[in-house]
């Protein structure tokens, strides 16, 4: 199989502890050590006064790492066709509908339901940022990180194309919490490109590997249960990886059960 | 695009389940849709509720995953020969070959809405109640890879009301790009609480049975669907082609088409031209047609201005409802059915065609030899998809 090249233009980057690709920059390259403190999601000054007081945790998070993945490639972000990948998507919004519709007569407020569909966020980045470029939204349970990097990449590779990717998980509120425990927020974002672009990070070669190859892991015991605990924060081995060097090197990421993503720097 | 080849499909809605019975109804021009009977609610509207759905029993060794969509899921997978299919494809290419591409929108949530009503005393959710393999969006895609014995990559994508569409894309830019070479594809979204009174609570839901693009059209009917498709790299017998794949965004409103429908006519524009189409290439337009006054408006403008007003067209949800995440899979079955019988379906329940609209719009069933269709999907969040089939030959 030919591997598919992309190169990384930009990146965005905003979980525990890490309040964004630039500052946690250290902290990924292992010369500081992570401390773990709550996420701070900024208000998502792109949106329009009424669309920002609507805006939950996830469309926050999602735009938060958009935002900044696009500001470091300094691309038009109103031509620019869209991945949003989530495990979940609006947490709290779905416990409040649940909520309501256990009641004998529900009244379901139109905005909350609105916003429940799973392409909230990107709905919203692309009126923020009026394009009409395509855009689509995926889930694969704890493999939506590997789904979304593979959907991004297969598009950059056929469309020649620069291609956003934006992979984020919020926390559910408790019952739900008990059921499915995402300890806080996670989101990652790629400005990916056909071409190397004026300052690329690095290029990245991508395989599936159906071999039983070990998932890269984190040095820092902590971040590693960060990686295991959120679907998203499973790309920080790609991310230690694009901050620490631009020698060569090999990740392979947590996809499926039975498959894997490989990722060749060069 | 390089054509892709269309090896089976079915499809499984209120209509009835499997490919025969639903070109029955659509010829008889018979409406699946009745007033609401699902979970007694007091919802004063018309459903397109599927059959038997509560007494599907999941293989063997799946219970996890038992909840509504899926058992639709497992219901429409049995129909067809689609399981033979893919059997077939399965040793023809190897199971980490064949990928699984699905579109749902509110996947098992039915079972979270059931678990919120079973609190326990300290308003934890009852014990027996699976997230991962229900409620979460990627369950209907685990459940039928895990059915299908499938090991290929797989995903859900969940664009509202165009999901079903935007997989067959996934499906032609994996095959393309050459991580797979086939792919079952398609979409299930079963009726739950959140739709019904959510959209009811936009005011979109009609109180009687959705009239697309009649004068006095006030809403959507809701129904539930599963479709399928098989597509491989190549076949020396498809049922079908899939042509070409337009995908858009409006960047306009979160629950509001466009008023031009500027990204629905980006995503027609896209998929005649990954086809290498003109307009006049095609015989017949699937419509979204959801019965709304802004979608099919601004639906009416759209494909007025890539196509002119004369193309035939309908809207075929005055039959199935609109089946949501599933819509866009199983417009496209209906579309291989219109080239394979040479029959483009009425648009039912009009009474009034409303004047303000232009297209070409059939309300009676007309036969003749339909040899390329265009579906149009669209979706809250401003997702845009249209697709192209092309029959056989």
């Amino acid at each position: 199989m030919t591997a598919l090249k992309v190169w990384v233009q930009g990146i965005g980057l905003l979980g525990p502890g890490l309040a964004s690709w630039t500052s946690a920059q250290d902290v990924l390259r292992g010369v500081q050590a992570y401390m773990s403190e709550p996420a701070v999601l900024p208000s998502p000054a792109r949106l329009p006064p009424a669309e920002r007081r609507r805006a939950g945790a996830a469309v926050k998070l999602a735009l938060a790492v958009a935002d900044e993945a696009v500001a470091q490639a300094q691309v038009d972000p109103g031509t620019l066709a869209t991945v949003f990948t989530s495990s979940s998507g609006e947490g709290i919004n779905c416990h409040a509908l649940c909520e309501t519709l256990a009641l004998p007569a529900p009244m379901v407020s139109p905005t909350r339901f609105t916003n429940s569909v799973h392409n909230a966020a990107a709905g919203c980045w692309h009126i923020a940022v009026a394009s009409r470029a395509s855009s689509t939204s995926l889930c694969a349970f704890d493999g939506s990180f590997g789904a979304g990097l593979i959907e991004a990449v297969t598009s950059v590779c056929l469309s020649g194309q620069p291609m956003l990717l934006v992979a984020s998980d919020s926390p559910y509120p408790e019952p739900l919490h008990s059921m499915r425990a995402l300890p806080d927020h996670f989101g990652v974002a790629l400005l990916l490109t056909p071409e190397p672009g004026a300052e690329p990070v690095a290029e990245l070669a991508i395989t599936l590997d159906a071999s039983a190859s070990a998932v890269s892991s984190c040095d820092d015991p902590s971040l590693e249960v960060l990686r295991e605990a959120i679907p998203a924060a499973h790309a920080l081995p790609l991310l230690s990886a694009l901050a620490r060097t631009r020698a060569k090197q090999r990740i392979v990421l947590d996809y499926l059960p039975h498959l894997r993503v490989q990722i060749d720097l060069a | 695009m390089t054509p892709l080849a269309i090896t089976a499909a079915t499809l499984t809605t209120a209509l009835g389940a499997g490919r025969a019975a639903t070109l029955a109804a659509l010829q008889a021009q018979r409406s699946g849709l009745a007033p609401v009977r699902f979970e007694n609610l007091s919802l004063s509207t018309w459903t397109g509720e599927v059959g038997g759905v509560d007494a599907v029993a999941l293989p063997d060794g799946l219970a996890e995953f038992d909840c509504r969509n899926n058992r639709l899921a497992w219901l429409g997978l049995q129909q067809d020969g689609l399981l033979d299919a893919v059997r077939a494809a399965r040793t023809r290419w190897g199971a980490g070959r064949v990928g699984v591409f699905l579109g749902t929108s509110t996947s098992g949530l039915l079972q979270t809405e059931h678990a919120y009503r079973r609190r326990e005393a300290n308003g934890a959710l009852p014990a027996d109640f699976h997230y991962g393999a229900t409620q979460n969006t990627y369950s209907v895609a685990a459940f039928v890879t895990r059915a299908l014995a499938l090991t290929g990559p797989s995903w859900v994508v969940s664009t509202a009301c165009s999901s079903s569409a935007k997989v067959f894309g996934v499906a032609a830019r994996l095959i393309a790009t050459g991580l797979i070479d086939a792919a079952v594809v398609g979409g299930v979204d079963s009726l739950c609480l959140t739709t019904l009174y959510g959209f009811n609570s936009l005011e979109l839901l009609s109180n009687e049975i959705c009239r697309p693009w009649d004068g006095a059209r006030n809403g959507l009917s809701i129904g539930e669907a599963a479709a399928f498709a098989l597509v491989e790299r190549d076949s020396s017998a498809p049922q079908a082609w899939l042509l070409g794949v337009g995908e858009s965004n409006d960047g306009y409103h979160m629950s509001t088409p466009h008023p031009e429908g500027a990204g629905a006519i980006a995503a027609m524009h896209a998929a005649l031209a990954d086809a290498g189409l003109r307009p006049a290439d095609i015989d017949y337009i699937n419509l979204h047609g959801t019965a709304t006054p802004s979608n099919d408006a601004a639906e009416d403008r759209a494909v007025a201005s890539v196509f002119g007003p004369a193309t035939p067209c309908s809207s075929t949800k005055g039959a199935t409802g609109h089946t949501l995440g599933a819509a866009g899979g199983v417009e496209a079955l209906i579309a291989m059915l219109a080239i394979e019988h040479g029959l483009m379906p009425a648009g039912l329940n009009l009474q009034q065609h409303d004047t303000c609209l232009q297209m070409n719009y059939l309300c009676e069933n007309r036969h003749a030899p339909v040899r390329r269709v265009l579906s149009n999907s669209f979706g809250f969040g401003g997702s845009n998809a249209s697709l192209v089939f092309g029959g056989a030959e």
